[in-house]
């Protein structure tokens, strides 16, 4: 008969606690970076010349179509292998962070490009066409016009999208970097009370998720209202 | 010189024409209306005086300066010339006050103040000063036009292009917009006006342009058109709307 002991969560509590700011920093860095850049792409993809627009759609699809953790698996063994390579000196580790943080901003940005471009085609074309009329350019118009509208429509799906960003932060454990599942699974390993961790890990996430989804659902409503 | 001018354009979508080697012009101080068929083009014809809509032949040239050129600096030329569209085009996300100032503090450089003092000044004289702090969606048609005309006007514009502003409208309301549109004519303004509204044309244009299939079939003064117009299509044209 299985004896739970859920004392070791207790008595790990600063572990796991360092662990889940890890985990939220890398998910906070990931979300800012992967909107800002992702809408940079968006704005590429929608850009008349085929100069920017195709390296744009190039990026996103290629990210698109390879799985999450080869992209942080790659980039951080992969990466100081080819800077050697062309510099002729030996690649200087980044380190697990900056690494995974590379790698999920670049990911993040690929996905919600493709949200935020939604988003900008979801906008009458008469509301661009409105604020060029009145003398904005390009930047103003997408600025004050065109991407305030936008990110109200994709809202829901932006924020749909970062319960998941969320939850994939835990892939980190990959490049051995200590976010919250890592650190569950380090005092599981000393302590062999790996399933109670595991467990404890589980009913996290799905807490936070759950109550993030949940507050989502409100919003949507809300907004649905207010139209 | 004229204040626009259209020298021989033409437009095509692929291989579908949709101006063709259209010449007109409007004076200062003129009103012209364009009517004709939907799908004759009128449309797209005014959308390239302000370079909304590109065109692939021709010219054509406002307060001296051409639009089909690439090197024109088409937001400073656009800031000078109002619009207004079939749907309004408020921005739904501001306030009536944020959409009538944006442009001119964004564009013309004018105080927040300054800014508001004018919005405010148009607001009043198109009646709805009292709605101010609303936003576009609280107001009807009518409203959100008039507060789109102001909007166009706070750019203290040298002319002003309608593009069908009244025909996203219930009949109701049609005359609130035409009212502040006729007194605007009267006021000496250089309008580009397309429309179906003949009654309007009747009260203030000076001429008539009709279009069919991307042509410019008749270009004449309004007495001309609704006296003796020369084309069968426009006489067809006219029979059809003037019924009701």
């Amino acid at each position: 008969m299985l004896e739970f002991d859920w004392g070791v969560i207790w008595k790990y509590r600063e572990s796991l606690w360092d662990g889940m700011l890890t985990s939220l920093q890398l998910f906070a860095i990931a979300l800012a970076g992967g909107i800002f850049f992702g809408t940079l792409l968006a704005l590429a993809r929608l850009a008349p010349w085929k100069l920017v627009s195709v390296p744009a759609a190039g990026f996103v699809n290629l990210i698109r179509s390879i799985p999450f953790i080869m992209a942080i698996f790659w980039f951080y063994f992969l990466t100081p292998v080819i800077v050697s390579k062309f510099t002729g000196q030996q690649g200087e580790a980044v380190g697990p962070f900056t690494s995974a943080v590379v790698a999920f901003i670049m990911v993040e940005s690929a996905y919600y490009s493709e949200i935020v471009r939604a988003g900008i085609q979801s906008i009458p074309r008469g509301q661009p066409a409105a604020a060029y009329a009145l003398g904005l350019n390009y930047w103003q118009s997408m600025g004050h016009v065109v991407l305030p509208q936008a990110f109200r429509n994709m809202l829901p799906v932006m924020l749909t999208q970062a319960v998941i960003l969320f939850q994939d932060t835990s892939l980190v454990y990959v490049v051995a970097l200590k976010d919250f599942l890592g650190a569950a699974s380090k005092a599981g390993q000393l302590t062999g009370r790996i399933v109670e961790l595991y467990i404890f890990v589980a009913v996290v996430f799905f807490i936070l998720c759950f109550l993030a989804s949940h507050a989502v659902k409100r919003l949507q409503a809300r907004l649905a209202a207010g139209r | 010189m004229p204040m626009i001018e259209l020298r021989n354009v033409s437009k095509w979508y692929g291989s579908f024409q949709v101006l063709d080697d259209c010449t007109t012009s409007v004076g200062k101080g003129e009103v012209v209306v364009v009517c004709g068929p939907s799908g004759s083009g009128k449309s797209t014809l005014i959308k390239a005086v302000n370079g909304l809509e590109p065109f692939q032949k021709g010219e054509i040239v406002v307060n001296g300066v051409s639009v089909g050129d690439p090197k024109t600096d088409l937001p400073k030329l656009r800031a000078h010339i109002g619009m207004v569209f079939q749907n309004f085009e408020l921005f739904p996300h501001m306030s009536i006050t944020r959409n009538l100032t944006l442009g001119q503090v964004k564009v013309l450089g004018r105080s927040q103040e300054e800014a508001e003092a004018k919005g405010m000044k148009l607001l009043d004289r198109v009646g709805l000063l009292s709605q101010k702090d609303k936003f576009p969606g609280q107001l009807s048609g009518g409203q959100q036009q008039r507060v789109a005309i102001a909007r166009a006007l706070s750019m203290d514009p040298i002319a002003m292009l309608f593009d069908e502003p009244t025909s996203a409208l219930d009949p109701e309301m049609i005359n609130e917009v035409l009212d502040v549109m006729v007194e605007l004519a009267r006021e000496g303004m250089t309008m580009m006006v397309v429309t179906h509204e003949m009654g309007f044309a009747r009260k203030v244009a000076h001429r008539v342009v009709f279009m069919d299939h991307g042509q410019i079939v008749e270009d004449c003064t309004k007495d001309e058109f609704f006296g003796s117009v020369r084309s069968e299509r426009a006489q067809t044209f006219l029979s059809k709307i003037l019924h009701h």
